[in-house]
């Protein structure tokens, strides 16, 4: 038994157990703080298969943005802790259980029952990345093959902003959502909210340059911004924006608005909605994931920051 | 690696870019009205609605025309690698009644949605969601891949769950949060047997997969995850706890679209998995399940519905009947076999869904217009209402008799279909179930009716001004639901020419007397409440003899009622959930 299986049986082991333990632990806090390990640590297995783009989004969302929203949530219930109260009876959690045990096998019986190699389009995915002059096969079947998925994914994303917008009282709409944050000006968290961003920012492009050739991209590096922005928010830094901005607007609609205009030009001009000419592609398409990052970034935020509660006036 | 596959289609028909600008032109709506923000939003709407009902239309004239489905492949790509949007006629029927429906409800919702100094967020929420979720039905009425499919239904759950709390009170919350978890638990199922079909199959391309796939254990586990995800998402007994809160709930606008349109967005690619991808898979257990689950969400929707003191939340448990409608057509389109056959049953099922995406956004509608007039819309508090409410009262009853499947309506020409595939393939009991549904449908409606009708003895005052180019919308959608019966299906859908013809026969009498009388009874016997002519004389004699009954159906009733809010909890569901995908995986592996 090699050093790699060896750690492939501890890692496996870890994260079934964080699994449970997620699921059994009876406090909000402690739960979330169990789902954030195991996101981490999902993203580890993602590497070990060598799928190191769903390893970067499993980490930068699973563990890192979604932690922090879950971590707020916990805290805002704290105080409030209905989980305990309505805890079902035993029969109801016991066969919860069994029927869950069973899907779990059903699934994993199908999933060891796969053919091994499984059917893959990558080797189609990697003949026809001339089309693009990119190399990293998972942003051309994210920007070319399947653009319109992307595409669509976007304006998914907007729909949540307006969902979560759409919480605001009346006498909010077009404030700055969240709370302001005071934080000690000499404190620690000040000091990294001036620490990390200038690195923060420059990792968040060099993830989203090095997309076309290597694992990487608009979300992840979309990510990694919204995080610094957060973390120089959550400092008591900068404030949120108010929503009614148009300039905000702009951004948070930015890449679906030029991944739509691309297609449409393509629709009328050249060969297929969604079709780049070859000579063009790489700009383009990199046109396009800067217009992406900015919007995750600014999406990701504000999802985050919440509804808007404080009037637009300081 | 599977063999290069050459798919059939694999071209870009003449008019395929028709079907790429009717999901582009609302998207591109949604981004303009989110830019230009809170004046601009309405306008916004109001341009993009004429534009995208014209290329709906054109697409509905094109595609008989045209040999086979119109089909466009996307920045060129052919499938498996790249993605093709492909429309037949399921898909025509589907846009067209999704293009009447949301023109219909823009119209009735110009005066609620007013986008005004004062209140500014419902209207900006409300027109962006409104072109979203247009964008995101005709996304699943064209789209040709499975992980398209996916992505559509997200964008109609993002879309549809705020505006269920669009008013923004803490009940109406609970209810969305309460749907967007069972709808996200349902996506999550979908896309768990999406991905286990690419691990099989190498594509999500509905044509390539449905030629590729097999009776595996990878196909079973997948389709019976998806089958049960998609349940949760269209609401099926018992899935349904989600249902009743969000759709009472919403604005009466909203209610329509969601009551009308979106349950049919998850309904319709449970048809293209079982009637396209795998039509081999279900087989007879399956599809009987299936159509027992519609058998018993007919009962206990209609049954709860005449126990309802609002008429919102009756309407909204007549959806939760008219669902389980929907899924009768499964164990009828099953040939000898055991191949799911697009024939008939396929055409009176997707009929009953366009009929009922017109009737139920129509009652909604005319709900909500008693609702602002009366300030209330509690059923026995509504007497009176018809003088002073003609043209709501009129649109209800006539959106309510299009749906009790009198003649010339959708919904009659559908139960004809069913039942004559049902005659011929044996299956009577599925008959008797058709039969009841019409009458139950007709119970609550005449109910209603008889609320509406009765005269008061105080004078009805109305608190807000009749509106009528808001009960006018909802009257013509009402009749579109009618007439529905009318239009020549033969380009898109099986129906035989004959099905249409005696219209004036004494069958038709029968077909309309049946479900009034049959409904009249079991208002009667169900309804918990005072009847409006409880005071007459004659009506007190008719109480001796019914009374014995009436004291059973009551009971029954209360026992549904318990039974329901047992199913209504967040363990029992999620218990129904797994046990479902469950045993739709073991009948069809017994099957196979």
């Amino acid at each position: 038994m090699s050093i790699a299986t060896v750690f492939e049986i501890v890692l496996a082991a870890v994260v079934l157990g964080l699994g449970i333990w997620t699921i059994v632990v009876r406090e909000t806090f402690s739960a979330t703080v169990g789902f954030v390990a195991y996101g981490l640590l999902v993203a580890l297995i993602w590497v070990r298969l060598d799928a190191v783009d769903v390893a970067l989004t499993e980490a930068a969302i699973g563990g890192g943005l979604g932690g922090v929203l879950l971590l707020g949530a916990a805290a805002r219930l704290r105080d409030a802790d209905v989980m305990a109260a309505e805890t079902p009876g035993k029969v109801v959690r016991a066969s919860a259980a069994a029927l869950s045990v069973l899907t779990t096998a059903a699934l994993a019986g199908a999933v060891l029952l796969l053919p091994d190699p499984a059917p893959t389009l990558a080797p189609a995915a990697v003949a026809n990345a001339w089309a693009t002059g990119l190399s990293n096969s998972v942003t051309n079947v994210l920007m070319a093959f399947r653009a319109m998925d992307t595409m669509l994914e976007k304006v998914v994303l907007l729909l949540a902003i307006i969902g979560v917008w759409s919480l605001a009282p009346d006498s909010a709409w077009g404030g700055r959502p969240g709370p302001r944050h005071q934080a000690d000006p000499d404190g620690v968290l000040a000091f990294l909210a001036r620490l990390l961003p200038p690195v923060g920012i420059v990792v968040g492009i060099y993830i989203l340059w090095t997309g076309a050739d290597h694992p990487g991209g608009a979300f992840q590096g979309g990510a990694i911004l919204a995080s610094m922005w957060l973390l120089t928010i959550i400092a008591g830094l900068a404030d949120t924006p108010p929503v009614s901005r148009r300039w905000l607007r702009f951004i948070l609609v930015a890449g679906p608005c030029l991944f739509l205009v691309v297609g449409l030009v393509g629709l009328l001009f050249g060969a297929a909605f969604l079709s780049y000419p070859p000579a063009l592609a790489k700009p383009l398409i990199l046109g396009i994931e800067v217009a992406m990052i900015l919007t995750i970034a600014a999406t990701l935020g504000l999802l985050l920051a919440g509804a808007p509660e404080r009037s637009a006036k300081p | 690696m599977l063999p290069p596959a050459t798919v059939p289609d694999a071209v870009t028909t003449s008019c395929g870019f028709l079907l790429v600008l009717s999901i582009a032109v609302p998207v591109a709506g949604v981004l303009l009205a989110f830019v230009l923000g809170d004046r601009w939003v309405r306008l916004v709407a109001f341009t993009i609605i004429p534009i995208v009902l014209a290329i709906v239309a054109a697409t509905v004239l094109v595609l008989p025309q045209s040999k086979g489905p119109l089909v466009y492949l996307l920045g060129a790509w052919t499938p498996p690698l790249g993605v093709a949007l492909r429309a037949d006629g399921l898909s025509a029927v589907m846009l067209a009644a999704t293009a009447v429906v949301i023109s219909a409800v823009s119209v009735f919702a110009v005066a609620d949605f007013r986008p005004t100094a004062a209140e500014p967020r419902a209207p900006f929420a409300f027109w962006i969601l409104l072109l979203a979720i247009w964008g995101a039905l005709n996304t699943i009425f064209v789209g040709g891949d499975l992980f398209t499919l996916y992505v559509a239904l997200e964008l109609l759950t993002f879309a549809a769950v705020p505006l269920v709390s669009l008013d923004g009170r803490p009940e109406t919350l609970q209810a969305a949060l309460r749907y967007l978890l069972f709808a996200l638990l349902g996506s999550v199922l979908y896309l768990l047997g999406a991905a286990l079909l690419y691990g099989r199959y190498g594509t999500l391309d509905i044509v390539l997969l449905s030629s590729r796939i097999g009776a595996e254990p990878a196909s079973l586990v997948a389709a019976a995850l998806m089958t049960s995800g998609l349940l949760a998402k269209t609401a099926l007994f018992p899935l349904h706890l989600w249902l009743p809160p969000a759709h009472a709930g919403a604005p009466a606008a909203a209610s329509a679209i969601l009551s009308g349109l979106v349950v049919k967005g998850s309904f319709f690619i449970i048809v293209r998995l079982w009637f396209q991808v795998m039509p081999g898979l279900l087989g007879f257990a399956a599809t009987q399940l299936l159509a027992a689950l519609g058998a018993a969400a007919i009962v206990f929707g209609s049954v709860l519905a005449l126990r309802q003191e609002r008429l919102k939340l009756l309407i909204a448990y007549s959806t939760l009947a008219q669902i389980g409608y929907l899924f009768l057509m499964f164990p009828l389109a099953l040939d000898a076999s055991g191949y799911l056959e697009s024939g008939e049953a396929l055409a009176g099922g997707l009929l009953q869904a366009a009929s009922h995406a017109t009737a139920k956004a129509a009652m909604f509608m005319a709900a909500g217009s008693i609702y602002a007039g009366l300030g209330h819309d509690r059923i026995t508090g509504l007497h009176g209402v018809a003088r002073v409410l003609p043209l709501s009262v009129l649109a209800f009853a006539v959106a309510g008799i299009a749906l009790m499947g009198v003649q010339p309506s959708g919904a009659s020409l559908a139960k004809d279909l069913l039942l004559q595939v049902a005659t011929e393939t044996g299956q009577w009991w599925w008959a008797v179930v058709l039969q009841a549904g019409g009458i139950f449908t007709a119970a609550y409606v005449v109910l209603v009716l008889a609320h509406a009708l009765a005269s008061s003895d105080k004078s009805v005052t109305l608190i807000g001004p009749a509106s009528r180019p808001r009960d006018i919308a909802a009257l013509i959608l009402a009749l579109c639901s009618l007439l529905l019966g009318l239009v020549p299906w033969e380009p898109f859908l099986p129906v035989p020419y004959d099905s249409t013809s005696s219209l004036f026969g004494p069958g038709t009498l029968f077909k309309l007397l049946l479900p009034v009388l049959g409904g009249v009874v079991l208002a009667i016997l169900l309804s918990p409440w005072p009847h409006p002519l409880a005071s007459s004389a004659r009506w007190k004699v008719a109480t001796r003899v019914l009374d014995p009954f009436r004291r059973i159906s009551l009971a029954f009733g209360s026992l549904v009622e318990r039974g329901n809010s047992v199913l209504c909890e967040w363990p029992a569901a999620s218990i129904s959930l797994l046990v479902l995908a469950l045993l739709f995986g073991a009948l069809m592996l017994v099957a196979t």
